[in-house]
């Protein structure tokens, strides 16, 4: 990583006035916000709001227009992706659809050129830690969503990331299963303990699971707090309106089950 | 929950890749309720297949014949017949290779990638498929025979293309061009663009990435495409006849030598010769069969 620090920062992850376009589409309009090192961060927001734009510049995927992205006290704009010490889950978790479950886990390391030992252990490690040591023969297309979403969990870890990026970690999941997951992915992120930032569109999932909310609206960060925060103190209209109606749905949806 | 409700979140494509919703459409369609009308198109088709393509091989087959082992013998192995099957194999070969490459290319270009000017990329591949192949083959001696606009410089560094074995290859992989990659590009563009850049975000580099993640999905796709554009490039006639001037031991390709045998009334000779393409024509239909069932 750059040697380069860009001012003081107790921030292990910092966008400074981040501004990106898509064919005219403002996807980030000065985008800031600083997260700590260990938080389990939520972005939050409506589809369209440039939740997953942001994830997708942290992660290298995507370059901004201007602005600075700071990893570790270190400008990161330039790095790719791939030496940025970050593990990346996608929304449909991208497992590749040809290895198995231990190759899958295993791909980081090999690249990585590590040993066989090395990587042996390492994802024998992984496979216990997902609760999976049985399955690692299997293909990715014989697992049930929740195991692939574990797998995928389990790869972006192999190669020991300071940061754990997630899209959309629980959206192609059945809603049954979700809340089940939702506690295992939390308790998993705290027992490794690595900084992670997820993205979600759904406002249950954000203040349940995150430490940290941020709200993102048009390509703004409407607001950032604690789960309780946003939820006591919207500080703009936009923000009171998201959470309620969210309320509102999650009620509906708890009347519709009854009748 | 309403059944009517159940149905909707059905439709709805809940992943969001597109994928779970084009299955439903593949869904075979329910048996129709009348089995007159089943029979009666069964009856149509095998009629058909029978008279455009059975009979024609079995006429094939015993005109070859005709005269005795011995005389098909003769014209199989006439020293004529052995060239035009040499070139006709190096013109395959060759088509199939170039093809293959520069399809394997472009469809990895148009689906993994945005830039202007996609579509229209998109449908000048296409072009061979759509242009008959004596234009096809007409336009390559407009280019480059003594009166076109390469001409000159062609004969000014002693190249012939024009009426030599250059111009049946060049034939052969214009009019063969986009068959590879009209198999790949819609299994590659199905594929989406998450497992590379997962893949490289780990840090793997561009031929890693290919190597264990792009070709293991593509290589059926790729095989057949392949078999597709060996079975067009040995039968193509048209354009082929167009460039290469029908000289004899030097330009002839197996069609062509058919041709030329049956316009001089040696119909056994001509019949033995197109023998050895049906032979060709089969071969690669058993193999088309079997990687479609390997597909699966």
């Amino acid at each position: 990583m750059e040697e380069k620090v860009i001012g003081e920062t107790t921030m292990y992850v910092e966008m400074r006035h981040i501004m990106k376009t898509f064919d005219g589409f403002q996807a980030s309009n000065d985008v800031s916000f600083g997260i700590e090192r260990g938080c389990l961060a939520a972005l939050l927001g409506p589809s369209g709001s440039g939740k997953t734009t942001i994830l997708r510049m942290i992660a290298g995927l995507d370059k901004p227009d201007s602005g600075d992205i700071l990893i570790n006290e270190a400008r990161v704009n330039d790095l790719p992706g791939s030496k940025r010490g970050i593990g990346f889950v996608f929304q449909n978790y991208a497992l590749f659809r040809y290895m198995t479950v231990a190759d899958n886990i295993a791909f980081g390391l090999e690249v990585q050129k590590k040993s066989k030992a090395e990587i042996k252990t390492r994802v024998e490690e992984l496979l216990e830690l997902i609760s999976m040591q049985d399955l690692g023969k299997r293909y990715p297309h014989q697992l049930s969503g929740g195991q692939r979403q574990r797998v995928a969990f389990a790869r972006a870890l192999a190669p020991n990331p300071q940061l754990l990026l997630l899209d959309e970690p629980f959206a192609a999941i059945d809603a049954k299963v979700r809340r089940e997951l939702r506690t295992w992915l939390r308790e998993m992120i705290e027992r490794v303990g690595v900084t992670s930032i997820f993205v979600t569109h759904d406002q249950e999932e954000a203040m349940e699971v995150a430490d940290l909310v941020i709200v993102t609206n048009q390509g703004r960060v409407e607001q950032m707090g604690t789960p309780d925060d946003i939820c006591m103190h919207p500080e703009t209209e936009f923000v009171a309106d998201f959470i309620d109606t969210a309320r509102f749905e999650a009620l509906r949806a708890v009347e519709g089950k009854k009748q | 929950m309403s059944e009517k409700k159940k149905q909707r979140m059905y439709d709805q494509d809940v992943s969001g890749d597109g994928i779970h919703s084009i299955q439903k459409v593949i869904e075979p369609p329910k048996e129709s309720s009348r089995p007159v009308i089943k029979y009666v198109l069964i009856g149509v088709s095998v009629l058909f297949l029978f008279v455009m393509l059975i009979l024609p091989l079995i006429v094939v087959v015993v005109n070859a014949l005709g005269d005795g082992w011995a005389a098909y013998q003769e014209a199989v192995l006439d020293e004529y017949t052995v060239k035009a099957l040499m070139l006709t194999l190096l013109a395959t070969v060759t088509a199939v290779a170039v093809n293959t490459i520069f399809g394997v290319f472009s469809a990895y270009l148009l689906s993994k990638f945005y830039f202007r000017g996609r579509q229209v990329l998109a449908s000048l591949i296409d072009i061979p498929f759509s242009i008959s192949p004596v234009i096809a083959g007409l336009v390559f001696i407009l280019t480059f025979g003594n009166i076109g606009w390469m001409g000159d410089f062609l004969k000014a560094h002693d190249i012939k293309i024009v009426f030599a074995v250059p111009g049946v290859i060049l034939a052969t992989i214009f009019v063969t061009f986009p068959f590879v990659f009209r198999e790949l590009f819609p299994v590659l563009n199905a594929q989406g663009k998450d497992e590379e850049e997962a893949a490289a975000l780990m840090g793997a580099g561009g031929f890693t990435i290919f190597r264990r993640i792009t070709f293991p999905h593509i290589k059926w796709a790729l095989l057949y495409g392949v078999i597709l554009c060996t079975a067009r490039a040995m039968g193509e006639f048209g354009a082929v006849s167009v460039i290469s001037g029908h000289l004899r031991g030097k330009t002839n390709t197996l069609p062509l030598h058919v041709e030329i045998l049956y316009n001089e009334f040696n119909t056994t000779a001509a019949f033995a010769v197109s023998s050895i393409l049906v032979l060709l024509a089969v071969l690669i239909l058993i193999a088309r069969n079997l990687v479609e069932w390997k597909k699966k």
